[in-house]
């Protein structure tokens, strides 16, 4: 995919640079201009602009509607009188909140002990948050069910056995607010490693050793310059967690409906079950909207009242600070960590896959296919989903990775005139829970002219603009460590934008590109809020089918499809970073 | 376009509308179809169309095995499961049909209430197989051949008997209750499950709506599904299923697990579980194929050799191990009142049990 993109952006500068020379009659007239970045990015606007103003609109509309035509704020009475409202909305404020304190708390030593120290195995670590990283919430909140369930969980029965305690006495309940919060946690503190990792990669060694020489001491160096640089990477980490938390539906819809409470994404997803009331819908997921406006304006202040530009030009690699005899207690506790989202749940998962009860240990004995069997030859939705899924999942990663690059370059140069206003729309999906973006989708593409239900266009689009706020956050932060200057002296020396853009920063940019394409593959396979309300009988994914079988209790299937999934999403994590010519490019956990 | 229909129940009812408008008015009372027996030419026409939709309700694994055996049975036609619970294919359905996507063949569904409405809304095709009206009790398929019975579902309690023992278990739902279950009990929902919107409806007509109030207080374990429920107790989750598939919960104790079914002395919630065919099947022959397959007495005989089921099929062979519907103290169902009051039930059923 990449190469081909690359093939067809090197025919389109080739013709442009024929054109300066030849006689321009000769070419078609939309050929001729010199920089054709204005019409490029306009283009692109519109696009955005019918993406996500659509349902964007729509959202609105219902909040303030009565459902019969006329405008009411009785919507919003409700909201914020009713209990039932009142509620999940303060349970989604404490996991949110939560579960973005203990990311930071947990990923930030994390990553810095990954970028910053001798710490052994470094490359492992990485591997093994990246792990977690593409790991489904909801695949990783029911394995943690077979884990962790009070009576059945595989570690509250090890637990029982070697204490001997009474059948009732249980050292883990998943299905309760702490449990969701841990389970939360445990697939959103990647989101806070991987920006403060990559914050510390690109911090060039010369700021460290200018306070070495200075006479700073190592700790003070890292309190003074490090720290301080790596910032408002933590801080956009916090956000983007707390943000990851509010929005996400499968683990809750998974853990505390069992519970018997609800978050904002369950309530709302809920007010869409037969008789759906989406005006209520869209009134819940307004605040929500509010909320995460009014922190995105907060983090643009913080990282913008910093020089935040370190790649400037050549710089040396950062010294890494000698752990000396803590480096293995380092690596112990780091995996340790890593335990809790990727080898217990991938163990829960085998267990459930080949033992004949999900919650039964494993023995040769035991041993049963009956659920790989089931999935392969009779599971007739399977096949169906999974084509789905793959083809949904390559074309929105091309599809959202070329908007975002466009749109994060446009906002990071200010390259044209209202440029604040698309970085807002790219950004502001990110505060749609997925289920009301997709009664958004539904209310606008059911209808002339633009009827999409029923094909997978419709879960494209949704899928798009799922994928635009997290990859475009993370292309806009590649942009911001590259300054500017480089671009300019391309071009003084005469080149058009777009070639400047082509050679000066598309190869400092790869790595964020690639890690863009495969970070939205796999966000693909894991959306399913969106994909609930929005797939047909022939337009099941893969997310959705493992819903569905978690609300009929069919923990086996899930186990065998959930390993399937996974595999899947490695290979292609595995296959971009071989990409011949980019072999010498890691990939940065995203 | 603004203006245009607001909540899927309106859509519901416009395509109503429309697909009235569209179709042939429906009679005021049809003609009874003739009885089709399963002919070399059907079989040659569903071929020809190769596959068939079917959306059920029933136990994913029993619904597959459903398929495959149709697809071994007439090579060339595959079958194609989309499972999920009577609640929600009746949604489903309803959002698809809304925007004029016909991509279901067979329904089956456990909500008697789902097929009022569909006929009302002329989405239903007239069909007789010949072994239902040869060996079928009239009360078991519509004269008019739009509905049949596949299977009669009860809803009694389960129990994970090395967590409780029979003797010790709870035999009514006033039993229930009691402070001991707290903590103990795992139960399906109505908005879900049809299954469960049947008990819930019956349950509430026989111990008051004031008996869930104080159920919701013993800190229950709330899942969707009614297949859902037995499989909680067989892993040893919950000591006590207090509704959902009893089938499942025989299917389980049969194959070595320690479930044991209690019929509760109040009486076992019913529903009857109709198939219907659709009007706009996009496969129509592979349709009528597999909808009279199924209720032959080869598509029934898997319901109670494999999935423990009650059929209405007179020459099936019963076989042992399950209490006969006769020898059950039943609730009763009333189709007509789920059609009106399921909106109801499921407003109270949230507001008491929160979720």
């Amino acid at each position: 995919m990449l190469r081909a993109s690359r093939r067809r952006f090197n025919a389109r500068h080739f013709k442009v640079r024929q054109v300066t020379i030849a006689i321009p009659a000769a070419q078609p007239p939309k050929k001729i201009g010199i920089d054709l970045t204005k019409p490029v990015l306009y283009g692109f606007a519109a696009v955005l602009l019918v993406l996500i103003v659509l349902p964007m609109s729509w959202l609105f509309y219902y909040s303030v509607s009565d459902g019969k035509g006329s405008v009411t704020l009785t919507n919003f009475t409700r909201l914020f009188t009713d209990p039932t409202f009142l509620d999940p909305l303060m349970t989604t404020f404490i996991i949110a909140t939560s579960s973005a304190a203990i990311c930071c708390l947990v990923a930030a030593p994390m990553g810095w002990l990954v970028a910053r120290t001798d710490l052994p195995f470094s490359g492992v670590i990485r591997a093994l948050v990246t792990a977690s990283f593409v790991t489904p919430p909801f695949l990783g909140a029911i394995a943690w069910e077979v884990l962790a369930a009070p009576n059945s969980g595989l570690l509250n029965k090890i637990f029982r056995s070697v204490t001997g305690a009474e059948q009732d006495v249980h050292l883990f309940n998943i299905y309760s607010l702490e449990g969701l919060i841990f389970v939360i946690s445990c697939y959103t503190f990647p989101y806070v490693f991987t920006l403060v990792a990559n914050s510390l990669d690109r911090t060039p060694g010369e700021l460290e050793d200018a306070s070495s020489i200075l006479g700073g001491g190592r700790w003070y160096t890292a309190r003074r310059v490090t720290i301080p640089l790596v910032l408002p990477a933590l801080l956009a980490g916090a956000l983007v967690a707390f943000l990851q938390a509010m929005t996400l539906f499968g683990s809750p819809a998974i853990l505390a409906l069992p519970a018997g409470f609800h978050t904002m994404t369950t309530k709302i997803w809920s007010l869409f079950q037969y008789p759906p009331k989406p005006e209520l819908a869209a009134a819940a997921s307004l605040p929500l909207l509010i909320l995460t406006v009014f922190l995105l304006r907060a983090e643009h202040m913080i990282l913008g009242r910093r020089g935040y530009s370190v790649v400037g030009g050549k710089y040396g690699a950062p010294r890494l600070i000698p752990l000396h005899s803590l480096r293995w207690v380092a690596f112990g506790i780091c995996l340790a960590v890593l335990m809790l989202p990727v080898f217990l749940p991938y163990a829960a998962l085998l267990n459930a896959a080949f033992s004949p009860v999900a919650t039964t240990f494993l023995t040769w004995h035991n041993a049963t296919m009956h659920n790989i069997y089931f999935v392969l030859f009779e599971l007739s939705a399977a096949s169906l989903a999974l084509k789905n899924t793959v083809i949904l999942g390559g074309a929105t990663a091309t599809i959202g990775t070329l908007i975002a690059v466009v749109i994060a370059y446009v906002t990071a140069r200010q390259a044209v005139k209202g440029w604040r206003v698309l970085g807002f729309l790219a950004t502001a999906p990110i505060a749609i829970p997925g289920i009301v973006l997709g009664v958004g989708l539904f209310l606008s593409y059911t209808r002339p002219p633009f009827v999409l239900y029923g094909t997978l266009w419709i879960l494209l689009i949704a899928f798009v603009t799922i994928a635009l706020p997290s990859a475009y956050q993370q292309l806009q932060a590649a942009f911001r460590t590259i300054h500017p200057e480089l671009e300019d002296a391309s071009r003084i020396l005469g080149a058009t934008r777009l070639r400047s853009l082509w050679e000066i920063i598309a190869p400092l940019l790869r790595t964020g590109v690639i890690a863009t394409w495969c970070f939205i593959f796999v966000g693909v396979m894991r959306e399913l809020s969106a994909a609930i309300i929005l797939f047909t009988s022939e337009t099941k994914v893969i997310s959705v089918l493992i819903y569905d079988l978690n609300e009929s209790g069919d923990l086996g299937a899930i186990a065998v499809i959930g390993i399937g999934m996974l595999i899947i999403t490695f290979g292609v994590v595995f296959a971009v970073n071989r990409i011949p010519g980019f072999g010498n490019v890691r990939f940065r956990n995203s | 376009m603004r203006k245009a229909k607001i909540s899927r129940r309106e859509m519901l009812q416009g395509s109503a509308a429309l697909a009235a408008g569209a179709v042939f008015a429906q009679p005021v009372r049809a003609a009874a179809p003739p009885a089709e027996a399963i002919t070399p030419a059907l079989i040659e026409a569903a071929k020809k169309e190769g596959k068939v939709i079917f959306y059920t309700a029933m136990d994913l694994q029993f619904a597959e095995r459903l398929g495959r055996s149709f697809e071994q049975k007439y090579p060339g036609i595959s079958a194609r499961v989309e499972r999920s619970g009577a609640e929600r294919v009746f949604q489903r359905i309803g959002q698809e049909y809304a925007s004029n996507i016909h991509s279901v063949d067979v329904v089956n569904t456990s909500d008697q209430a789902h097929v009022i409405l569909w006929k009302r809304n002329g989405w239903l095709a007239q069909y007789l197989p010949e072994e239902v009206v040869k060996f079928y009790d009239k009360k078991f398929y519509d004269p008019e051949g739009f509905e049949l019975v596949t299977r009669v579902l009860v809803s009694p309690f389960g129990i994970n008997t090395s967590l409780v023992k029979m003797e010790d278990a709870p035999k009514s739902f006033a039993d229930l209750l009691d402070p001991k279950w707290n903590g103990k009990m795992v139960k399906a929902h109505p908005a879900y499950s049809g299954t469960i919107m049947n008990s819930t409806y019956q349950t509430a007509q026989v111990m008051g709506w004031g008996y869930f109030e104080k159920l919701a207080k013993q800190n229950i374990m709330q899942v969707q599904s009614a297949t859902d429920t037995p499989k909680r107790i067989a892993l040893g989750e919950r000591a006590i299923m207090i509704d959902g598939a009893g089938y499942l919960v025989i299917r389980d104790k049969e194959a070595g697990k320690p479930v044991d079914v209690i019929y509760p002395a109040e009486g076992t919630p019913l529903a009857t579980s109709p198939s219907v065919l659709m009007k706009a099947a996009p496969n129509p022959n592979a349709a009528k194929l597999f909808h009279n397959w199924m209720h032959s007495r080869e598509g029934q005989q898997i319901l109670i050799d494999y999935a423990r089921q009650y059929s209405p099929h007179s020459q099936a062979v019963e076989k042992p191990g399950v209490r006969k519907l006769s020898e059950i103290k039943l609730m009763k169902e009333d189709p007509e009142a789920i059609e009106k009051g399921a909106d109801e039930v499921k407003r109270r059923y949230t507001e008491i049990f929160k979720v």
